[in-house]
């Protein structure tokens, strides 16, 4: 369409190669700083670690070629590995948590009363600080002795626990504390969407005798599927993105049991005694399969958007 | 900060009285990262930094900080990429990988000089492939620091052997205060513990073996070690949670009274005395002996300065390595109300404190087993670092003894090859 | 509108919803306002183990002045600036160009561009560490600011482009159409018809990347390390070595580090939000 009116318009006149191919070659100069850019930082990079995987590397020297040789320690002989994966898997099912949290949240607070936006904003406003803060604000929360949940429990008369030092619930407190900002995160996107519900259908509905969890069901939320789409979207990818909480909260401890993949590859890439970047490659291109499987899904949603709304 | 820096170098240098202007020679930069991020090391870095800067007036000396923790995991980093003249670690197999790297720079000819002969007591512990890789600046004694007014008040007096150490412990918890305070946080801690008991039950050839990866961690003798320590976890001698807490918090337990003793590096008394333990309530005791046909072992962490490989100012970083290892400057960062820990030059004076007299004592006529540079330090790096896990979960989850050494065992393998 | 609106309830559940929302904020906030109380109280109160009691006395000035004058606090703000400023510009500027291509021409290939840009910017930060780490360190980049913000800039490029693109498609063509007829040249096109129909969108994706990279900690620890360079996330934990266990001191440091994009989020809530949601509404 573009092409066409454009060649149409331009006049015949025998100018510059340029000018005869503006149409043509412009979107490609607009193109060319952030294609290199995203090429050199990021696309070329997947390629190259997914290189270094097969090698042993310290990353000075030359690097020695391995084989599968890291693949196969990491999936058949690594018990840090294996705890790591499980982690990731109970981020990523718990994460989601977020979406039904920030949903009953925005019911809350959709809402025409007075001060409302203020409310609104400082329930989301969680989301704007950073997670290192948001992990040490937790981790104080979480204190044995001295932390208030300690002391809230406390005064209802139960014993204390030790979230951050119990292996057990370790994992658990963390992903609790990075559910925070997310469910802020969730909570407006249902905000939005929630406005934009039609309202005359909701009345409709009303006529038909719909009420409470089935209209909800049955009409408001088929209507924030683009919302629920967004909030999965960004759920996922910041379960698998967990490492500023672990870093801060436990640094993988105790005894190692908060470690999640990306924290893990971290640690073995750049640790003290030696960096083991081939090591450290394996581990994320592992990573990036598990997302992969997530970006194929998301990409094959948006296409079907794309291709809807070209019809 | 510049400012700052010379305020600090002005103190400096009306306190000591050192000449500035002896070696102006030096120019441009000397880039300093330090792990000396605590209150009061962190004064005597700085200190340090200024002086220097000062008595070098072509010199300027670029200071960074860094959390000593952090610095762990930062220092391989720093050194590969855009590197300072001058960096802060330890002595022994800890510089092991970054000798082997080829980060640290050889200064052996620094060594061949006439004064480090007043170092040769830390020679060997800088000295890889007959090499010197560095200078140390300090050292410190390890052992139990106590508060001596609930010893007192309970009638307990200073335990020689490991059953009056149980029988002490046992009248302590029975007036509720924990015997011993620890934060395992960092892992490190749980490490000294592991030093002591198995170098008093199994004496400091066999515990240096270990270290070398010549003896399997399966191996009985080790699982006597932690039987014995079994024995105190079991009564309830730490505290709870330590697992979350650094070696700083945890201090407060014994300030506040909570617990009533600390196996700890003799930097600790400084923030003892900032928390409010005076000589009166604070002592010093050297671990008891458990195996009576062992010989006393003790952890005396040497902590150093290096040279980067990549230094862009070797003369200066060289220059600054022979400032502090003068007797002078040892002796004045080493002092009571500065690092609180022992000088390294054989012709520096230990301060009239305490715990300085008494740790050098100790160290000089009471530890005929050897001398140990911390379990962080003697064990490779690598080895340490999954040890210091096992020993942290041992502490909270005694029960799970056989899988840890089994996993220590299966690094063993690996780390030594 | 759902859920009923509360003026046709019943006036016992508005007065309850009234008083439910303030107890709801606290309680949702709870973390949050423990840290606030932690930095303004005085030293003797965490020593005599006055941990939750009401502050004895009220030290929000020497806590907070102490954060400012006696560490290294300031630098770390300052290399945060330094780092993210130039890092929204930078990005911004770049996405409003290649927003403009994938947005307004057809070309072969268009469709696979804009979802190569989306799929890297979903990709785990983790798989880029080492590859990046090692050609910021031969351009001699490691542990300088100029590292960081090329990487965050690039990094952005793919969510901006994401973001502008779709801004682009929903402007009216007829526009650039019109343009076009006139015989004005593309870069004109893009300069003087297409950027200031941008503003709103550049407004919205400024404050995001703004947040974003302030509190990005990942790549501040991998690319840079001490005062030199390190923003103020990283920095933090230097901080809170030089003050361990001083919580009222920690409590305040990390309330300044998480400030500035608070305010630029109370500030430019609407633009915020419109940025976040986009495309949660069909």
């Amino acid at each position: 369409m573009a092409e066409l009116s454009a060649t149409g318009s331009s006049a015949q006149t025998q100018r510059s190669w340029y000018k005869r191919n503006e149409i043509a070659v412009t979107p490609w100069l607009f193109l060319l700083p952030g294609m290199i850019f995203f090429a050199v930082y990021v696309i070329i990079p997947i390629f190259q670690s997914v290189w270094i995987s097969f090698h042993e590397w310290d990353g000075l020297g030359e690097k020695t070629w391995v084989g599968t040789a890291n693949y196969e320690r990491l999936l058949f002989d690594d018990r840090k590995f294996v705890t790591s994966f499980w982690n990731n898997v109970k981020w990523l099912f718990l994460f989601l948590l977020a979406i039904p949290m920030g949903l009953m949240i925005s019911l809350f607070l959709n809402q025409t009363v007075r001060g409302i936006r203020f409310y609104k904003a400082m329930f989301f406003f969680p989301f704007v600080i950073s997670q290192v803060v948001v992990g040490l604000v937790f981790s104080w929360f979480y204190l044995p002795r001295e932390g208030l949940l300690n002391a809230i429990l406390g005064f209802f008369g139960f014993g204390s626990v030790n979230i951050l030092g119990d292996p057990d619930l370790a994992t658990y407190g963390i992903i609790a504390a990075g559910l925070w900002p997310q469910t802020a995160y969730c909570m407006i996107l249902y905000l939005t969407g929630l406005n934009a519900v039609d309202p005359e259908q909701i009345e409709a509905a009303r006529l038909d005798g719909a009420k409470g969890h089935r209209m909800l069901w049955h009409v408001v939320l088929p209507q924030l599927k683009p919302a629920t789409f967004i909030a999965f979207v960004v759920t996922i990818i910041g379960a698998l993105r967990s490492f500023d909480f672990i870093a801060v909260m436990t640094n993988g401890g105790p005894f190692g049991t908060t470690r999640v993949l990306s924290f893990y590859m971290f640690e073995e890439s750049l640790s003290e005694f030696g960096f083991r970047m081939g090591y450290g490659a394996a581990i994320a291109v592992v990573l990036f399969f598990i997302m992969l499987f997530f970006i194929a899904y998301f990409l094959l949603s948006m296409y079907q958007d794309e291709r809807e709304a070209r019809r | 900060m510049r400012s700052m820096l010379s305020t600090a170098a002005a103190l400096a240098i009306a306190a000591t009285g050192v000449t500035a202007g002896s070696h102006s020679s030096l120019e441009g930069t000397l880039r300093i990262i330090s792990d000396m991020s605590n209150p009061a090391p962190r004064a005597v870095m700085e200190g340090l930094a200024a002086e220097f800067d000062e008595m070098h007036p072509n010199l300027t000396v670029e200071l960074d900080i860094v959390d000593r923790e952090a610095w762990k995991t930062q220092i391989r980093n720093a050194l590969s990429a855009n590197p300072p003249d001058v960096v802060n670690w330890y002595a022994a197999n800890r510089m092991l990988p970054y000798v082997e790297a080829g980060l640290f720079a050889d200064v052996s000819d620094l060594w061949a000089e006439e004064e480090m002969a007043a170092l040769a007591s830390t020679k060997g512990a800088m000295t890889i492939d007959g090499k010197q890789w560095g200078v140390p600046y300090t050292y410190y004694q390890w052992g139990v620091y106590y508060r001596k007014d609930i010893y007192d008040q309970l009638g307990l007096s200073e335990p020689t052997t490991w059953e009056e150490e149980k029988a002490n412990c046992q009248a302590i918890l029975d007036s509720g205060v924990k015997c011993y305070t620890i934060g395992t946080k960092f892992l490190w801690t749980a490490g000294g513990w592991f030093d002591y008991i198995n170098s008093r039950t199994n004496g400091y050839d066999f515990h240096i073996a270990l270290a070398r990866g010549e003896i399997e961690w399966t191996d009985d003798r080790v699982r006597q070690t932690f039987a014995n320590w079994r024995e105190l976890i079991d009564m309830g001698a730490f505290v709870d949670d330590h697992q979350s807490y650094s070696w700083q918090e945890a201090q407060q337990f014994m300030i506040d009274g909570e617990a009533a003793a600390y196996l700890m590096g003799n930097f600790s008394v400084a923030s003892f005395r900032d928390g409010g333990l005076d000589d009166t309530k604070l002592d010093f005791y050297q671990f008891p002996v458990i195996n009576p046909d062992v010989d006393y072992a003790e952890d005396a962490p040497t902590d150093t300065f290096h040279m980067a490989s990549g230094a862009q100012n070797p003369e200066a970083a060289k220059e600054f390595m022979r400032f502090v290892t003068s007797a002078e400057v040892q002796t004045k960062i080493n002092a009571g109300d500065a690092l609180g820990q022992l000088p390294v030059n054989a012709n520096a004076s230990i301060d009239d404190d305490k715990f300085l007299k008494e740790g050098f004592e100790m160290l000089s006529s009471n530890a005929g087993g050897g001398i140990m540079q911390f379990f962080d330090r003697d064990f490779p790096a690598e080895m340490a670092s999954v040890g210091m896990e096992g020993l942290q979960e041992f502490m909270v989850f005694p029960d799970n003894l056989d899988d840890i050494l089994e996993r220590l065992e299966d690094t063993r393998q690996r780390v030594y090859q | 509108m759902f859920p009923t609106p509360i003026e046709k309830t019943s006036r016992s559940w508005q007065l309850t919803y009234q008083s439910l929302l303030p107890v709801a904020l606290i309680v949702w906030l709870l973390p949050l306002i423990a840290v606030a109380t932690f930095s303004i109280k005085p030293e003797t109160d965490f020593a005599q183990g006055n941990y939750w009691g009401l502050p004895s006395s009220f030290e929000l000035f020497t806590n907070y002045g102490k954060v400012f004058f006696e560490s290294d606090m300031k630098r770390y703000m300052l290399n945060s600036v330094l780092i993210t400023v130039p890092t929204v510009i930078g990005a911004v500027a770049l996405s409003c160009m290649t927003g403009f291509a994938l947005g307004i021409y057809r070309f072969r290939g268009n469709l696979a561009i804009f979802f190569l840009f989306i799929a890297g910017n979903f990709v785990p930060f983790q798989i880029l560490m080492v590859p990046v780490r090692d050609l910021t360190v031969s351009m001699g980049l490691y542990d300088t600011k100029i590292g960081l913000i090329l990487f965050h800039v690039a990094f952005q490029t793919g969510f901006c482009t994401l973001f502008m693109r779709n801004f682009i498609r929903a402007l009216p063509y007829e526009l650039i159409e019109a343009a076009r007829v006139e015989g004005i040249a593309e870069w004109r096109i893009f300069w003087f018809v297409v950027v200031p129909l941008m503003k709103p969108a550049i407004a919205a994706l400024s404050v995001l990347i703004f947040t974003f990279i302030w509190n990005d900690y990942f790549w501040a620890v991998v690319l840079t390390q001490g005062p030199d360079a390190q923003p103020v996330t990283a920095g933090i934990t230097s901080f809170n070595s030089q003050f361990r266990a001083a919580y009222h001191l920690m409590s305040a440091g990390s309330i300044v580090a998480a400030l500035p994009p608070v305010i630029m989020f109370f500030i430019m809530q609407r633009h915020f939000i419109a940025g976040l949601t986009l495309g949660a509404v069909k």
